[in-house]
């Protein structure tokens, strides 16, 4: 049986396979996706395990994997992925899938390299060109204002006009001429330089900036800067070196400029040319690059997969033994043994793909190790099983709840939850998920609150569902009801009775007012329109809140049933068990009886025979029981008894047969403190005279691993637990039973919570309705349809956000809550460890979802 | 005692298909089992929770108290009672 109820039975394997056929064989597993490896060298360093050499080339790999990857993204070219899975390839393949990156890597490099030069190149020449420009105004603002009179320059020379990036500086000169220097600086950084000049040349140099309109590209970081064009005029050596060095401070970058007009023409006319020539080589070059990043493009999905699954496989190598030989590889795995058969075929598959002629070997292990838990879950459960793991992965072979959880953890949050309307807007969103899985699947969204809900679509269609068949019976859609059979009251008051009162109770005993029969399907209509329908409703919820709750206590315990015979823990049957449900039966569920017994036996006096059956005589259920675990009998209670006729019992005997019950119940604790430690007492005793230790009764020893080793002989596990300290048995059976007997009054209470729960979104539906809803429906006239166009979206919007997502996420969490404490408790450990195996689908998932990061 | 037959045992009917027959007839396979006490389980707790929700209106102890106006509306939706309102 593989399905869910239990953990996979699970078996320690020896694996031993040729070196060469090693790599082939772990590929074919790998696929699979159904062995956990052991580490077989956990003192070795990860430096010096045997295939540190290939997992390093894998990383490099990887690297620059990455890095053709940022470029492509870069560029913003779409990366093929088609969703295929290559297999991992030969490890001489390795090698060329080596070249090929490594040949990628430097073709791109190289071009980037050029392509920056060139951008420097043309940047410097954009800046070139905007002083050209800009000091052009500078010059004929002088000429025409005769600011600068002389600035003749004897040491001119022609050549220096052409050389770019050196200083085109003027060498200065005579007293009376003005030099200058000019360059380009970023524009954040005018006003420092500004002052900083000021001060250093004490108010004696004149600078003049203007601003470049577009903005330029920073050649080393990509980002666009936006700069200004300045030009300082100065006298004397002295001020020349001094402009230079604050040039040089604050990163501005100076050009030749020349003074005479026509050569500042002719300098701008060359500079423009080049400009050009620059632009069709950079083009030519981002035209390359583009064409190497979307060859990259095709195959980059691949190759990654490719290099993962080779480092996967390396590392896995890394966890085997070699032996002496060093002709085999010796590997230690857990497998579930239903998959043997399958992995002995895969790896005769690898050997065959590795050309090896010698078949690997798979030899079952005996160990007292616990195998990890490996529940093989499917689409469907594996929402249900993610909620138990998160409480507590199960012990081995343990009996998982999800198989049940499946069905209550609805079926609990409905009736919380239960409004068909609201339920059929959950419905309707699981639904959606529901059908069209496969293309939300492959969208791979990266939110996570959008992942939690898909995850759990199959949970959110289920309660969906549950919701609207427990708001059927609530009678709530959307807080208000339907009236499908009709109401079974009537009214058969004359006018003048309803004109005179404010309102009036419909008396249940007048046949002309109710059928005497119930509505046939859940709550009568007119409930939702009664005064004093909380009233009636919360004494209807407490009850099948208790109810539900005793019965969900009651299944958990014979769950645990279910284990202590699997695992053969007879005492646990007797002195756990047995007492366990005796207290749960005859305190709680005889709590569900007395409701049972009061819905039949007490009701309205139609023929006004029977009084002591009336409504005035029904016993509170609560009362009662309260007065039951007290042994107080209604005698000594102080309330006056209404009427003679009035009996407190709702059946002969009541009052001798709970007092049995509770004292059956109460002798049961110490049956559950003491009797299991003291058999385990007596059995030493025994075991004493008889030096054959025989009887281990509380071996945790597991069938299955007595199935697995055919030749091995017993297990001689009880041996240790014989010398385990009594006092440690009596602490935690004193502990165990302390938490059962509160546990069960405390938990019957809080199951309570369904009913409150319940009664809080019920009300909130109705609030929200009488506030919002009514007022946009008592609009009249054309006007009011608008009205109610707006107030319905309103309405809407709060109905979905409030009543829907926060009530739901409430209820889910108190569903939850209410089976890992309340129905968990009874039976489940939990403290077993996950079946990991390896897995490339596993392997690639992680890898990919890291990297999207 | 106030309780009709026919609903009785047409929900009982209705969810023991669901929760007995149904489950004969899951398909044989990996996942039967899960099948079967999801059938069981489902029809079990729906039949107890309309079973309650009869059965605590089977013998009602109070009357739904109505005001004024909704015993009006009643009245005249359904049961169609036709009161002469200008008589004071």
């Amino acid at each position: 049986m593989g399905s869910l109820f239990r953990s996979e039975e699970m078996t320690l394997c020896q694996l031993f396979l040729q070196s060469e056929a090693a790599y082939a064989c772990v590929s074919e597993l790998g696929e699979l996706g159904l062995v956990q490896f052991r580490d077989l060298n956990p003192d070795v360093n990860a430096f010096q395990r045997k295939f540190v050499n290939e997992v390093r080339r894998c990383d490099e790999m990887e690297r620059k994997l990455r890095y053709l990857e940022k470029e492509i993204k870069k560029d913003g070219i779409p990366m093929l992925d088609t969703g295929e899975n290559p297999e991992a390839p030969q490890p001489r393949e390795m090698i060329d899938l080596e070249a090929t990156f490594e040949k990628l890597e430097n073709e791109l490099r190289e071009v980037n390299q050029n392509a920056e030069t060139l951008k420097r190149n043309f940047l410097e020449l954009t800046e070139l060109k905007h002083i050209l420009r800009k000091t052009q105004v500078f010059f004929d603002e002088a000429e025409h204002g005769g600011v600068v009179s002389q600035m003749a320059d004897p040491s001119r020379e022609e050549e220096q006009v052409t050389l770019l990036g050196e200083e085109g500086l003027r060498a200065g000169g005579q007293a009376l001429k003005l030099g200058f220097v000019a360059g380009v600086i970023l524009r954040e950084r005018i006003p420092a330089f500004e002052r900083m000049l000021w001060r250093a040349c004490r108010g004696n140099v004149f600078l003049r900036q203007a601003e470049i309109e577009s903005p330029l590209e920073d050649p080393s970081t990509g980002d666009q800067v936006f700069k200004s064009v300045f030009i300082i005029f100065f006298q004397g050596d002295q001020l020349k070196t001094r402009v230079k060095k604050i040039c040089e401070g604050f990163r501005a970058t100076l050009y030749p400029c020349p003074e005479a007009p026509a050569d500042r023409r002719e300098m701008a006319m060359g500079v423009m040319t080049r400009i050009e020539d620059l632009n069709t080589v950079l083009g030519q070059t981002q035209d390359h690059r583009h064409r190497v990043l979307v060859a990259a493009a095709k195959n980059i999905k691949n190759w990654f997969v490719k290099v993962r699954k080779i480092k996967a496989i390396y590392h896995t190598l890394n966890l085997f033994n070699l032996d002496v030989t060093q002709k085999c590889l010796i590997a230690e795995c857990w497998v579930p043994v239903l998959d043997i058969e399958t992995i002995q075929l895969a790896l005769r598959r690898g050997t065959e793909r590795s050309g090896s002629s010698v078949p690997p070997i798979l030899n079952r292990m005996a160990t007292f190790e616990d195998p990890p838990t490996y529940n093989r879950t499917n689409k469907f459960t594996k929402g249900f099983q993610a909620l138990i793991d998160a409480y507590g992965v199960a012990s081995y072979r343990e009996m998982n709840p999800s198989p049940y959880t499946i069905i209550t953890f609805p079926f609990l949050f409905a009736v919380m939850f239960g409004d068909t309307g609201h339920g059929l807007l959950m419905f309707l969103f699981g639904g959606w998920m529901v059908l069209k899985e496969k293309p939300l699947a492959a969208k791979k969204s990266d939110n996570e609150i959008w992942n939690i809900f898909f995850g759990g679509r199959y949970i959110i269609f289920l309660m969906g569902l549950f919701s609207m068949y427990t708001g059927l019976i609530y009678n709530d859609i959307f807080s208000k009801s339907l009236n499908i059979f009709g109401s079974y009251w009537k009214i058969s008051y004359n006018f003048s009775t309803i004109n005179t009162n404010k309102d009036l109770q419909l008396d249940p005993s007048d046949k002309e007012m109710y059928l005497q029969i119930p509505y046939p399907l859940g709550m009568d209509p007119v409930w939702q329109l009664a005064e004093n329908k909380i009233i009636f409703l919360n004494s209807y919820k407490m009850k099948i809140s208790i109810i539900f709750g005793v019965i969900h206590m009651l299944f958990g315990v014979i769950i645990g049933l279910w284990n202590h015979m699997y695992f053969r823990r007879r005492p646990n049957i007797i002195y756990e068990f047995i007492p366990q449900i005796i207290f749960l039966v005859f305190l709680f569920l005889y709590l569900v009886l007395l409701m049972f017994i009061k819905w039949i036996k007490y009701g309205p006096d139609s023929d006004g025979t029977d009084p002591a059956h009336g409504p005035f005589c029904a016993p509170s259920v609560l009362i009662t029981f309260i007065n039951m675990v007290l042994f107080k009998s209604e005698a000594e209670s102080k309330e006056p008894v209404v009427e003679k006729v009035c009996s407190p019992w709702m059946y002969a005997g009541q009052n001798g047969f709970q007092s049995l019950l509770v004292v059956i119940a109460v002798l049961c604790i110490p049956w559950m403190l003491f009797g299991k430690p003291v058999s385990m007492m007596y059995n030493r005793k025994k075991q004493h005279y008889q030096l054959n230790n025989h009887g281990t009764e509380n071996g945790d020893v597991e069938g299955g691993v007595d199935a697995i080793q055919p030749a091995s002989g017993i297990p001689q596990g009880g041996h240790k637990e014989e010398e385990e300290d009594m006092s440690e048995v009596f602490i935690h059976q004193g502990i165990h039973t302390i938490e059962y007997v509160l546990g069960s009054v405390s938990h019957t209470a809080s199951y309570l919570r369904l009913w409150a729960l319940s009664l809080a979104h019920a009300q909130l539906s109705e609030v929200l309705w009488n506030m919002v809803m009514r007022s946009g429906l008592t609009q009249e006239g054309w006007a009011g349809g608008i009205i109610l166009w707006a107030v319905f979206a309103f309405w809407a919007t709060l109905t979905v956000g409030i009543l829907v997502l926060m009530e739901g996420l409430s209820a889910f969490l108190h569903t939850l809550r209410l089976h890992w404490v309340e129905f968990q408790s009874k039976f489940y450990a939990g403290l077993g460890y996950g079946f990991q195996p390896f897995s490339f689908e596993i392997i690639l998932d992680a890898a990919q979802s890291t990297t999207e990061d | 005692m106030g309780a009709s037959l026919l609903p009785i045992l047409f929900f009982t009917f209705l969810w023991g298909i669901v929760g007995i027959v149904l489950p004969i007839f899951v398909p044989k396979g990996t996942n039967r089992g899960i099948l079967q006490v999801m059938l069981i389980l489902t029809a079990f707790t729906c039949w107890l929770f309309w079973l309650c929700c009869y059965m605590a209106q089977m013998n009602p102890l109070i009357g739904p108290k109505l005001s004024k106006n909704t015993i009006l509306m009643m009245a005249r939706e359904w049961s169609q009672v036709q009161f002469d309102s200008t008589v004071e």
